[in-house]
Parts: structure tokens; sequence; C-alpha cells
């Protein structure tokens, strides 16, 4: 153990600690993928999965945004608007970033 | 969902997940940087720097670990930075849940590695390509190789360059994820009633982001927008 330890406190200690986060997050990674080859996919858990992408989105970006007010509400509102009316993506992300500048260089 | 057709893997796949990662570049670009120089100015090394952008390659969790950095490790530090990390990606769980379809014939290995290259942004566009009809995994593949590949990059610029960077909020750069992530709602929309459990989710998320420090609002309002969708018919 107390070589264990002496490997810690010398600089491969800054390894071992991204290996465990590397380990840790390839789990989560792949830890849905396992797990649901163990579920069987009713139609309600599919209506489930089918709800994470936009709930995902909206947990998200929800708090952000209300922290920061109405010049990021108006900033998110024409991104999704110019989206909604192109289905461009660079052109949604254009929008917002363009809005959000305006704003802060006018405010 | 029994109708569509059935997944494959195709080189052309790659490229057409490449391109369409684009819009995920000045994201990527931004937060990397950001780490970068948040490293660099923390004192880790660029072989360290380097290492988490390479290997745990997942933002939230590299900024919250450099909180927790050390100079010195012992049993106690590394145990820490692992169970803070897990708790920060737990998150991701639920991304690899909806890929599991279309995953699901695909070769160990493959599958392996487009998993490590899961990120939200590259799921979220793999989503909307999947969402459309496509079932190429090499869509997946070619978008998860060219932002981990966006991420290094930007890592390194924001490690030796970062102090270069004129305001990034000027340009409304600070809130590109946020953009983002609401240009990619759109082409999930559905109609009113797909939007509800996302409403759940919103609220709940909000909450708890309100009433509990950390990253937790995430996977709390995610996992209630699941459940949400569940129970309504």
């Amino acid at each position: 153990m107390s070589e264990f330890s002496a490997f810690i406190t010398s600089p491969w200690g800054s390894v071992l600690a991204i290996a465990a986060m590397t380990l840790v997050t390839f789990l989560c990674r792949i830890g849905g993928v396992v797990l649901m080859s163990h579920v069987r996919i009713t139609p309600r858990v599919e209506r489930g999965l089918r709800a994470l992408p936009g709930s995902i989105i909206l947990a998200t970006i929800l708090p952000v945004a209300l922290d920061n007010g109405f010049p990021a509400l108006i900033t998110l509102g024409a991104a999704i608007a110019v989206m909604a009316l192109t289905r461009i993506d660079l052109l949604g992300l254009a929008a917002g970033l363009g809005t959000l500048s305006v704003i802060r260089a006018l405010l | 969902m029994s109708s569509s057709p059935r997944p494959f893997f195709s080189l052309a796949g790659l490229r057409h997940g490449a391109r369409a990662a684009l819009p995920a570049f000045p994201g990527f670009v931004m937060f990397a940087a950001a780490f970068g120089t948040a490293a660099a100015q923390k004192g880790l090394s660029l072989a360290e720097a380097m290492g988490l952008s390479a290997f745990v390659y997942a933002g939230a969790s590299q900024m919250v670990g450099l909180e927790i950095w050390q100079q010195v490790w012992t049993h106690t530090t590394i145990l820490t930075i692992m169970t803070v990390t897990a708790v920060v990606n737990s998150r991701m769980i639920l991304l690899g849940a909806t890929l599991q379809p279309w995953l699901r014939h695909e070769p160990l290995a493959r599958s392996a590695l487009n998993l490590f290259l899961i990120t939200e942004a590259g799921w979220l566009i793999g989503t909307r390509y999947h969402n459309e009809g496509g079932r190429d995994v090499g869509v997946l593949l070619g978008t998860g190789l060219v932002l981990w590949l966006v991420w290094q990059i930007a890592t390194i610029v924001g490690f030796f360059a970062g102090a270069l960077v004129p305001e990034p909020k000027r340009f409304g750069l600070d809130f590109v994820m946020p953009i983002f992530f609401s240009v990619m709602l759109v082409p999930l929309w559905k109609g009113p009633r797909t939007a509800l459990p996302w409403l759940v989710a919103g609220f709940v998320s909000f909450v708890v982001h309100a009433l509990v420090p950390g990253y937790g609002f995430i996977i709390a309002g995610a996992l209630a927008g699941v459940i949400a969708g569940m129970l309504i018919e």
C-alpha cells in the first residue's frame, strides 16, 4: 500500500486522476446502451426516450436563459425563429449570435 | 419504429457526419479554449490539459475537475475527482439509452469508439439525422471524430493563447452553446403535444437549479421529461 501511496503522490498522480476521470466518464457513456440492451422497449419506454432530446435541451438552457434575463430570451427566440423559418442550423446560430451582439452593443 | 430501415455503416456517412457537425464548432471552440486557458492559469502542464481533453472529453466535468485539481494527489482527492466526474457526467447515461436501438447491430469495438466520442452536441446532431429517417451509424461517428478533433485543437489554442482572445462577450460567443441547443430544438418539434414533457423538464430543471448547487439540474430535468413522456399518452 505504501508503494501505491508513493505512486499517487508522485507526478504520476495526475495520470491516475485523468485515468480515473476517463474510466467513470466512459462508463457513463456506455451505461445507457448496456442498460437498454437489457430492457424491453415497450411503447411507453419508447415515448419516454423520444421525449429525452427536447427535455435535455430545455433542462440545459432554460435555467441559463432565465438567469440572463431578457437579452438571453430574445436571443434564443431569434435563433429558434430563424431556424423554424429556414431549417438551416447555421443561419439559426448566426441569428442568435447576431441578436445578442446587437443587444449588448446597444445596452 | 418497427418499419424503419435497418442500421448500417458507410464511409459516405462519415463524411456526411463530419459536415453536419459544423454548427457545433463555435460552441466547442469557445468551451475548449476556455478550458485550455483555465487549465494554464491553474498551473496544469500541457500534457495534463490535453490528457483531460483527449480522454475525459466532457466539458463540464473538465471544468469542475480543474476546481479540485491537485499538485500532489492522495487517495482521497483521486476518489473525490472520480466521484464528482461521475455525478457531472451521469446525464450521458441517458444519451446512450436513446442510441441503443441504432447501435444494436454494430461491432463492439466501433460502438465503443462511437460512445467514447459521444457529447450532447454530437448526440443532438445524430438524433436529428436519425429522426429524419437516417440509419447510417457512420454519420454519428463522423460527427464524433470531427468534434473531438476541434476540441483538442481549441484546448491547445486556449492553453497558449487564452489571454490573447478578445472579449468573446462582445460577439455573444459566451452564449453560443445555449443558442446551438435552442436551434437543435426546432427539428424535434412535432406539435404541442411533443413539447409537453419538455416543459416539465424545463420547470423541474429550473427549480432544482434554484435550490441545489452544481450541475444536477440537467439530469433532474431530463429525467422528469422522460417520465412525463412515458406518462402522457
